[in-house]
């Protein structure tokens, strides 16, 4: 796959050494193109891009609060809609209106104003950059911290494991919704995610991908491992990578054999509290997540 | 030629939302704001207002999206109450710290616990710091007249602030009045089409809304509101004036309005539907030889200070009716600002009609009688059961 050698995601962002978020906003502006809007929600992405005067975005781009990126979109294709059509403003010109938001901010405090966008079928993508908590307020547990992984508000101490409850799967109560498009992705897979972009760009209708980006920071490892480490996400089974497109449901990358889930715990500090009896655990509920999905 | 329909209030805004030929309404139900979204989607339906109407999943979204759409550089307008205003309530200084010219209508009413459908004030009294530019109007015509106006207000290049048009929940809501609609090309050319030249979102022309406004510059946006609420009190002025040229029907100078304050000792300052019980009131003691004048308060952002000072500089007696209490001060928002602004006079406060208790004629005429009385400031809760 050809890459588009233009950068609309600017470098000189603020975002640590290794951060994936960066790479996922990257990655979506080459697959977007500039004839794109983007609507972000307060978080890691918003911060680090973003302090006046200075800005990472090449492209139109609005914040205005932490649980409303999707219902901020939704106003923005509204009156997109609206000056093509009574004042021919933008008339010979599809226009990309994007949504992004980390997952506190959308599978958490977002939740509502994201269903409610999709299923009003507002002509938007939504892109949940998933790392798996609170990463901008100092790793703190949202709902898609997965099962017994350590943060600062799940700490493993002497009587709970970390985090007790499994990781909400976010993309497919998206499905549920019923809107023509869904997909996971993972940044360590860039043609991947830029076709699955691509793809939903060119649906009309709400759309929804759920990427997953290493934290260096909020998971504990050394920043040149996030390609790496997203790459064991996936080859484990951890993160499994699909779309669903009018319903119907297809594996998009398959491991030719999938490796064992320890190999990407142990990589992690988060999960260095793990004794080989909770390593057990996590890998029978991958098994089983992974057969319900045909992996 | 103008019409005459007799209408509600809520019909009134979403008259002239429609008249303003809005591009973006954003609709969230909530009692007794309802009617108007209802209107507006009616309107919708039929073609007679060619707008995107969101049906929004809260208030919060409402405003959202309005923010989102006024940002994109559509001309927007949602309506609340309430508790959807108490929940709009964070991206209120969000509106305003952008600088979006959003129109809004509130039907104003009590705000839980006890959950209360009926009028008082304090919702948007409690929206007072967030920015946004507030009128309170006193019947169904001015409250068309106010959303054509706030337009105008609102998207002037020296003011570019929210306004929300505040019109007592049921009193003004439900009730009909006869209401001249004027004719939609001569609101339209008075407003003119909306072409922000300030910043929007446009591929073209990239920028950025809404970054992390760090300690070096926050202060100055904060500034650069405040300075614009000032020249705000001259934009409405002058609104109010061109209205009136165009449409024959002026409110005050805009900001207050002054009613029998000529040969008035003793002066009752409030805002609402209410003052027109009380200039009842005032005609019936004129009657009686008695001299007793309304000080209106139209906008209560911008707060017009040099105006109040002005008007209420020969009276003596100054009876602040509030339909809102600061809870741990025992004044009304009205109430705490006369008495900032006029230090050397008498001026009590009167907490009236919370939750919709009726406030009568004998309960005005209670309250003159007691200023006059009064020897000192005094906070009185009128109508209040034993």
């Amino acid at each position: 796959m050809q890459f588009p050698r233009e950068e609309l995601f600017a470098p000189g962002h603020r975002g640590c050494a290794g951060c994936g978020a960066a790479i996922v906003a990257r990655l979506l502006l080459k697959a977007a193109g500039k004839d794109t809007i983007i609507s972000n929600a307060t978080g890691c992405l918003e911060v680090m891009t973003t302090p006046y005067p200075e800005t990472a975005w090449r492209v139109p781009w609005i914040h205005t609060a932490f649980e409303n990126a999707a219902a901020t979109a939704s106003g923005v294709e509204a009156a997109v809609k609206a000056l093509k059509r009574k004042r021919g403003k933008y008339k010979d010109k599809k226009i990309n209106v994007i949504a992004i938001g980390g997952d506190g901010g959308t599978a958490d405090i977002g939740f509502q104003s994201l269903s409610g966008a999709m299923e009003r079928g507002h002509d938007m993508l939504y892109v949940m950059y998933d790392n798996e908590a609170y990463m901008n307020t100092g790793i703190q547990r949202s709902s898609s911290t997965p099962f017994l992984a350590a943060t600062t508000t799940s700490p493993a101490g002497s009587k709970i494991r970390g985090e007790d409850r499994p990781k909400k799967d976010v993309a497919m109560i998206m499905a549920a919704h019923g809107i023509p498009y869904v997909a996971t992705a993972c940044i360590s897979y860039p043609e991947d995610f830029i076709r699955k972009v691509k793809k939903a760009l060119s649906i009309e209708g709400p759309k929804f991908i759920q990427v997953l980006q290493p934290c260096t920071t909020g998971w504990g490892y050394p920043p040149e491992k996030t390609i790496e480490i997203g790459r064991l996400a996936v080859e484990t089974g951890v993160f499994p990578l699909y779309e669903i497109e009018n319903g119907e449901f297809r594996i998009t990358y398959k491991p030719a054999k999938r490796k064992p889930v320890r190999e990407y715990l142990k990589m992690q500090k988060r999960y260095r509290h793990l004794t080989d009896e909770d390593i057990e655990r996590i890998q029978k509920y991958i098994d089983e997540k992974c057969k319900l999905l045909g992996l | 030629m103008c019409e005459v329909k007799v209408i509600t209030g809520t019909s009134a805004a979403a008259e002239a939302a429609k008249l303003a030929d809005v591009d973006v309404v954003a609709a969230y139900p909530i009692t007794p704001q309802t009617t108007c979204v209802e209107k507006l989607a009616e309107f919708v339906a039929n073609g007679e207002l060619d707008a995107e109407y969101i049906k929004v999943e809260s208030e919060h979204s409402a405003m959202s999206a309005c923010i989102g759409a006024a940002a994109t550089g559509a001309r927007t307008f949602t309506a609340t109450s309430s508790q959807g205003l108490a929940l709009m309530h964070e991206m209120l200084f969000i509106a305003s710290g952008m600088r979006l010219p959003i129109v809004m209508m509130v039907a104003n009413r009590a705000l839980s616990a006890p959950i209360n459908i009926w009028n008082d004030q304090q919702d948007s009294i409690s929206q007072r710091d967030t920015g946004w530019i507030q009128i309170y109007v006193e019947d169904n015509q001015e409250t068309l007249d106010s959303v054509i106006q706030a337009y105008k207000i609102a998207e002037n290049e020296d003011v570019l602030l929210p306004v929300m048009v505040c019109l007592d929940g049921f009193i003004l809501t439900h009730t009909v009045e006869p209401v001249t609609i004027p004719k939609a090309e001569r609101v339209r050319e008075f407003l003119g089409v909306y072409e922000p030249k300030h910043a929007y979102l446009d591929p073209d022309r990239p920028i950025t809304q809404g970054p992390v406004g760090v300690p070096d510059c926050y202060m100055e946006t904060r500034k650069q509101v405040e300075e614009a609420m000032e020249r705000a009190k001259k934009v409405i002025k002058d609104v109010n004036e061109e209205f009136a040229e165009w449409f024959k029907r002026k409110y005050g100078n805009g900001l207050v309005e002054a009613y029998n304050l000529d040969n008035a000792d003793t002066v009752l300052v409030a805002m609402g539907s209410i003052c027109g019980t009380i200039k009842y009131v005032i005609d019936e003691l004129k009657k009686e030889g008695k001299e007793v004048g309304l000080l209106r308060i139209r906008t209560f952002r911008p707060f017009p200070k040099e105006d109040v000072k002005e008007f209420l500089k020969d009276a003596n007696n100054i009876a602040v009716l509030d339909k809102n209490i600061s809870l741990g001060f025992n004044k009304g928002a009205l109430g705490i600002e006369m008495a900032s602004i006029l230090k050397n006079k008498k001026v009590c406060n009167y907490i009236v009609g919370l939750g919709g208790r009726d406030i009568r004629i004998d309960d005005i005429k209670a309250i003159i009688d007691h200023v006059e009385k009064a020897e000192d400031d005094e906070t009185l809760w009128v109508g209040l059961k034993e």
